[in-house]
């Protein structure tokens, strides 16, 4: 039956529920309960995976029990490192946005509410597995104990800063901690980690890549491209989408969350998606060890939504208040990554308030120290800094004469302007 | 040696380096059982196999995201981008990854990719199979651009790209690919075999980028060109008579600065051709340099021949292509 053509045809804009002076509910979302998500095996196919897709994996529970097929029953020893890490991530974060603020660094960007989708992920990834992040993975190189010292320096761009300058705070480079160069085109890395697996399973390593993208920047055709060529090739690549609700201003739907779930993307592909919720960390653990285990048998990809809430603004630049109820975060569902595994490890018995809080403590003295020694190399504003002549250096492996010349004229003007200050 | 088309010298090239460099890996579309749709690729995937020579999907950004991670693993990844014309998707990696990678990790990473890609017109192929986009690469800092004129450089030119540590834009002339093309269409066509330049050796040999090569030395005037138009503007110079010498500039960038000034300095007149579209092509950035250096040498102003600012145009491509006639026009205004 052809449609009656009165029937006037209307544009469909997605909006985000709640804006500055709604009363957020979250009560829409349905979340499944604890335990409740089956657990196939590695080598599942894609199109068994569709229930995951749309559905969450969740581990803890309201109570603070692991429970459930995807308990990965760690020992106290790692749960308790997860916790310092993510302690430490947040501690680190609150401190860096304070120095922005106070105008030592121009840019900063937080994590909080999202530390177990790093930490989570670097805890079931070996170290020399490569990772490709976002500027909101910063728990990956503290969970792989990169000194915090190096991020600070890379943050103030002072004399220790190893990008010399030259990178907005915290799009940082780590090779030795397995950690691809950031940068501000936020899908690019996802082709890229899947360039790097395959060229692992070229070479018969062990190695697999992850990758991580935002569900704003999923929209991009990089997230297709990476799709794409990991499922052709059997890649042996994690490809994390990190959903936390908010790409700047605008809301998921806006990147095509509202008529299906990231992670039931995967299956059109034919790879397996996973929805997870990436405030618990016992599960992003769990899922990451699953998809790793799977690429390192060579089963190919995995696609993992992580479920979570960006708790700061985008970063510094921005602010939340402006679009989105002041108080959105406290109406999350699914909580806090830091106090739910704090909570499991009360219920365990390896944890208690008064360590934790003595742990905050020592961890926030620990960033402030280093903070200190930090600074004492240098700061964004007033230096020092590497010697400026060096942005001429690494274009290309030898310098060529245009960039030589540049570099001698800028030389010759400074010298002419005034004598060396920095 | 043997006698090799421009076709054959390129696969000798990936021949060569495939068998000598276990991390070379050679990928595009129909690259793999099919050899290329210009053939460039043809056999070798049948001498080294599937997992060193394959298809890859019609997606040129992924294509060059995946060499990117290729790279920073440690291979050195070549990929054909089956027309320069289909190169634009792939320019946000191009452009924010593989030329930064080295300079924002301030040398952690790096990205030692070559990207062969046909360019140019001559085929009929039409505005979305002819153009030359080679400015909008010198343009991007952090990539070297290389536009080879004959069998025996493209050779060494390729050679030397997939052994350099900086990622390369490798531009091939299609309408050179079988022989020295002059422009003149309509008169039969030349074949590499009956060329100097088509006696290329079999093995390995590099032409070291950064270096230009006189294609015929003179002292009227010099005309700066690369590619294609080397060979268009020799017919030119022979048949205006015009004592010209014709510098092909082989690698755009890092260019030869010093076979440039040197030879203006001794003729005191220069034109530049070149097949792309004119408004800042990369001509504009020739002029300004010969301008800068070679000012009190001049006794002319410098002259350009270039496509028009024009998509190339199907039916009218020989009105639209810069042949001998538009090079001689050019030659004379540099001689006034």
């Amino acid at each position: 039956m052809r449609v009656k053509p009165e029937v006037a045809l209307t544009l469909h804009i997605p909006e985000a529920r709640f804006r500055p002076g709604d009363t957020p509910d979250f009560g829409y979302l349905k979340l499944p309960k604890a335990g409740a998500a089956l657990r196939p095996p590695v080598n599942a196919a894609a199109s068994e995976t569709r229930e995951l897709s749309y559905g969450l994996v969740r581990v803890i529970d309201e109570e603070g029990n692991a429970v459930g097929p995807w308990n990965p029953s760690l020992d106290a020893e790692h749960l308790l490192k997860a916790l310092r890490d993510m302690m430490l991530t947040r501690a680190f974060d609150e401190r860096m946005f304070r120095m922005q603020r106070q105008g030592k660094t121009s840019f900063y960007a937080k994590s909080t509410g999202e530390e177990a989708v790093a930490v989570g992920a670097a805890l079931a990834l070996e170290p020399s597995d490569m990772c490709f992040p976002t500027y909101r993975q910063q728990g990956i190189l503290i969970a792989r104990d990169w000194p915090i010292l190096d991020m600070m320096c890379q943050i103030y761009s002072n004399q220790l800063d190893r990008m010399k300058g030259r990178q907005l705070p915290v799009l940082y480079s780590a090779r030795e901690a397995a950690f691809f160069s950031l940068a501000g085109n936020l899908s690019l890395q996802y082709p890229q980690a899947v360039g790097w697996a395959m060229a692992s399973a070229y070479k018969h390593d062990r190695r697999i890549a992850a990758a991580w993208i935002g569900e704003g920047a999923s929209a991009e055709g990089e997230f297709h491209h990476g799709m794409v060529f990991a499922a052709v090739y059997h890649a042996p690549v994690i490809l994390n989408l990190v959903n936390n609700q908010w790409a700047i201003s605008a809301s998921q739907g806006v990147a095509g969350g509202e008529e299906a779930t990231f992670a039931s993307r995967a299956i059109g592909y034919g790879i397996p998606g996973i929805r997870v919720d990436g405030n618990d960390l016992l599960a992003v653990y769990a899922v990451t060890r699953w998809a790793a285990d799977r690429a390192r048998s060579n089963h190919g990809p995995t696609l993992i939504e992580l479920f979570t809430y960006r708790v700061g603004g985008h970063s510094t630049a921005d602010d939340p208040g402006r679009y989105r109820p002041a108080d959105e975060a406290q109406h999350w569902p699914l909580g806090d990554p830091i106090a739910r595994l704090k909570a499991h490890l009360v219920k365990l018995g390896v944890w208690s308030e008064e360590r934790h809080a003595a742990l905050a403590q020592e961890l926030d003295e620990l960033v402030q120290k280093t903070n200190a020694e930090a600074q004492s190399h240098g700061v964004l504003a007033e230096g020092p800094h590497h010697d400026p002549s060096s942005m001429f250096e690494d274009i290309f492996v030898e310098m060529p004469w245009h960039l030589r010349e540049q570099q001698a004229e800028y030389l010759r003007l400074r010298g002419a302007s005034k004598p060396e200050k920095r | 040696v043997a006698s090799m088309s421009m076709v054959q010298a390129l696969n000798s090239a990936m021949d060569v380096m495939l068998g000598r460099d276990p991390n070379v890996v050679v990928f595009g579309e129909d690259v793999g059982f099919f050899g290329g749709v210009f053939r460039v690729t043809e056999g070798l995937q049948q001498r080294y196999g599937e997992q060193r020579v394959f298809d890859a999907p019609i997606a040129e950004g992924g294509q060059v995201g995946i060499a990117i991670g290729m790279g920073a693993y440690g291979l050195r990844p070549v990929i054909e981008c089956q027309f320069a014309d289909y190169i634009y998707p792939a320019f946000d990696q191009i452009v924010s990854t593989a030329a930064r990678l080295r300079y924002r990790s301030a040398g952690e990473f790096s990205a030692p990719l070559t990207i062969r890609t046909p360019y140019g017109g001559g085929i009929f192929g039409g505005q979305t199979h002819s153009q030359s986009p080679e400015a909008l690469f010198t343009h991007v800092c952090g990539i070297k651009t290389v536009v080879p004129s004959t069998p025996y450089d493209a050779k060494g030119l390729l050679i030397s790209s997939i052994e350099d540590d900086d990622p390369v834009v490798f531009l091939e002339p299609k309408r050179l690919y079988s022989g020295p093309f002059d422009g003149h269409h309509d008169r039969p066509l030349r074949a590499w075999s009956d060329h100097p330049a088509g006696i290329v050796p079999i093995e390995h040999y590099r032409i070291p980028l950064g270096q230009a090569a006189i294609a015929r030395e003179g002292s009227a005037l010099t005309i700066l060109t690369y590619g294609t138009m080397v060979h268009v503007s020799l017919a030119a110079a022979e048949e205006t008579g015009v004592d010209a010498e014709i510098v092909d500039l082989r690698t755009l960038l890092p260019l030869d600065i010093d076979a440039i000034v040197r030879s203006v300095k001794k003729t005191g007149r220069c034109l530049i051709v070149h097949e792309a579209t004119r408004t800042s092509g990369y001509g504009a950035e020739l002029t300004a340099l010969v301008q800068e250096r070679c000012f009190y040498h001049l006794e002319a102003p410098i002259a350009r021949v270039a496509g028009w600012d024009t998509p190339y145009p199907h039916a009218f491509e020989w009105d639209y292509f810069p042949g001998p006639d538009r090079v001689a026009d050019g030659i004379r205004r540099a001689m006034a």
